[in-house]
């Protein structure tokens, strides 16, 4: 089964990490990132950019709003994710609880949706794959190029 | 309410103690190779670092519930390990040297977190040996399985029995006559020399690839697929694949394995039918890892020792892997990885799968030739894919009745029960003039 560890953190962990040195905290993600891959069980992760340089899409009127960052209601910010694969919800949670992270600062664990966990003969289901395998075609043809 | 007979304080403590049951086993999971690697170092037998390791475990078991569990579990785990190793020597009426400066040593170190099992490049060199004396040849194939997913993989005994389908007392019974083959055979705790390096590190592939085909092609049973197993030796290639970093063959093996594995979605229908490959649906294949088994190959070739035997294979798997259909593949160059394939290490399956190639690029006769050579041969005698593949090519060459007759032969000689019916229903489906 699949995790994904959503990394997220408030005012006070962003601040708190802006007083670390920038090194160290490199240092202890990569060695982290590097035990997850030596492991064997990283699919896959992302770190996110300051929210200052995204924005968001508000879907409460219609047309949606978009409006640029800061949010001001967001308590918590999502700052990046890992996608790992493990063989029970206590080993996402042990491999959760080794993330150098400080006060502030948490990690939302969701297990990932498999084929399984849907109907396959929904018919959005089925049109879904069809396009990832559309897009898939598209690629191969370009790498074949 | 009270229809169990324990009451609410026991149901309480029953439920700590399974939390912390199912705690014991993820960090297993994640430490096992490192805690047994590190303790083989001290101790100098594995056998008797997995013992330590199994008592630090139930000690766990113990106090975990009542203390939480510790920050760094692993390294408790070890600690009260080594404590039990000096223990054990101390009983010891004629405690030698050797292991009074030993206790010695251990004891200097004892701490919580002792050093060495945090310095990383020393781990990682103490468990590529694990990984080989695990896999040492004195061992069975067998007993090299089961040691391997147990201190390598950091499986329990029922979930290795659970994989291979045997009983529980039979895996025990192949780890602890593992450990005592290993003690008497002397094998030393290190990577092998030179000289042995190529055939060792095949074997340690060997084992891997074998754990993922029992998940991919289980050889009996009623499933036609068992996705945990395979996902089990693919976090073993990775892992293994890491800690060899400049062998493009484990990474081959991981690129295989992606591949493979990337097409589970799509190889059973609802009702458990396995489905062949060209009539899978392409769009429920796995493209993440698709892509995961791309990189790797890629990471192999850059290697730049060429393809082996792992690199071939999953050269031809990513030919499958890419094509937008079972037409559309590059059959031509599935042919050439073949025979190149078939060069390197002659096998009647390799020559079988040509075949196969073989009849989607240039057709079913000159397929059939290929296989009709085999079959005198006698070298796939029993072999349940020669009759089914036979039979596959006489249908298309409409000759219905020897077909038939080809596809019943394969579905007599399979284990697997839900490609027996498959191969029944493709038989009873072929109709027409008789051949």
């Amino acid at each position: 089964m699949k995790y994904m560890l959503i990394m997220r953190a408030n005012d006070q962990g962003i601040e708190a990490y802006q007083d670390m040195d920038f090194n160290e905290i490199i240092a202890a993600m990569g060695r982290y990132n590097e035990s997850l891959i030596k492991a064997g069980v990283l699919l896959a992760g992302e770190g996110l950019t300051d929210a200052k340089e995204g924005f968001v899409v508000d879907f409460d009127s219609t047309p949606p709003v978009v409006t640029d960052g800061p949010y001001a209601e967001a308590k918590e910010l999502f700052n990046g994710f890992w996608i790992i694969q493990v063989s029970s919800k206590e080993e996402a949670a042990e491999w959760a609880k080794r993330c150098p992270l400080g006060p502030g600062a948490r990690l939302e664990v969701r297990r990932v949706t498999e084929l399984e966990d849907f109907p396959q003969d929904n018919e959005w289901i089925q049109k879904e794959a069809q396009w990832r395998a559309d897009a898939e075609a598209v690629q191969s043809a370009r790498s074949a190029e | 309410m009270q229809a169990d007979a324990s009451g609410p304080v026991e149901s309480a403590r029953d439920a700590d103690a399974d939390r912390a049951r199912r705690a014991i086993a993820a960090v297993w999971r994640i430490e096992s190779a490192r805690i047994v690697a590190t303790l083989t170092r001290f101790t100098g037998d594995v056998g008797q670092a997995e013992d330590l390791a199994q008592e630090a475990m139930l000690e766990a078991l113990r106090q975990w519930p009542v203390e939480g569990v510790p920050n760094s579990p692993g390294a408790w785990l070890t600690a009260v390990a080594k404590r039990r190793a000096i223990d054990g020597w101390r009983r010891r009426e004629r405690l030698d040297e050797r292991y009074a400066a030993m206790a010695h040593d251990l004891e200097q170190q004892g701490g919580e977190a002792s050093g060495d099992f945090f310095d990383p490049d020393t781990i990682d060199d103490d468990v590529l040996r694990l990984v080989f004396v695990a896999c040492h040849p004195v061992l069975s194939r067998e007993a090299q399985i089961a040691l391997t997913l147990r201190i390598v993989g950091g499986l329990s005994s029922e979930e290795i029995a659970r994989a291979f389908l045997v009983p529980v007392a039979t895996v025990q019974q192949r780890i602890v006559r593992a450990k005592k083959t290993l003690a008497a055979a002397k094998v030393p705790f290190a990577v092998p020399e030179p000289q042995d390096y190529a055939e060792r590190l095949g074997s340690v592939l060997s084992v891997i690839y074998l754990v993922f085909n029992e998940g991919y092609l289980p050889a009996a049973g009623t499933e036609w697929v068992r996705p945990d197993v395979s996902a089990e030796a693919l976090r073993l290639a990775r892992m293994v694949a890491n800690l060899m970093p400049r062998e493009p063959e484990a990474w081959s093996l991981v690129a295989l394995m992606e591949f493979q594995a990337s097409r589970f979605a799509a190889r059973v229908a609802r009702d458990g039918t396995p489905i062949p490959l060209d009539e899978q649906d392409r769009s429920r294949w796995d493209r993440a890892q698709i892509e995961r088994g791309r990189i790797a190959l890629a990471r192999a070739d850059r290697l730049g020792r060429g393809r082996a035997s792992y690199g071939l294979q999953a050269a031809i798997a990513e030919c499958h892997a890419v094509a937008p259909t079972a037409a559309e593949t590059d059959w031509a160059r599935i042919v050439v990885l073949y025979e190149a394939l078939g060069r390197l290490a002659p096998s009647p399956v390799v020559e079988l799968n040509r075949a196969v190639a073989v009849a989607m690029s240039t057709g079913p006769a000159s397929a059939l030739r290929v296989v009709d050579d085999l079959e005198r041969s006698g070298r796939l005698a029993g072999y349940p894919g020669l009759p089914a593949v036979r039979g596959e090519l006489l249908a298309r060459l409409g000759r219905t009745l020897e077909a038939r007759g080809e596809l019943e032969t394969a579905a007599r000689l399979t284990g697997n029960e839900r490609e027996r019916a498959a191969l029944l229903a493709k038989a009873a489906s072929l109709r027409g003039p008789a051949g």
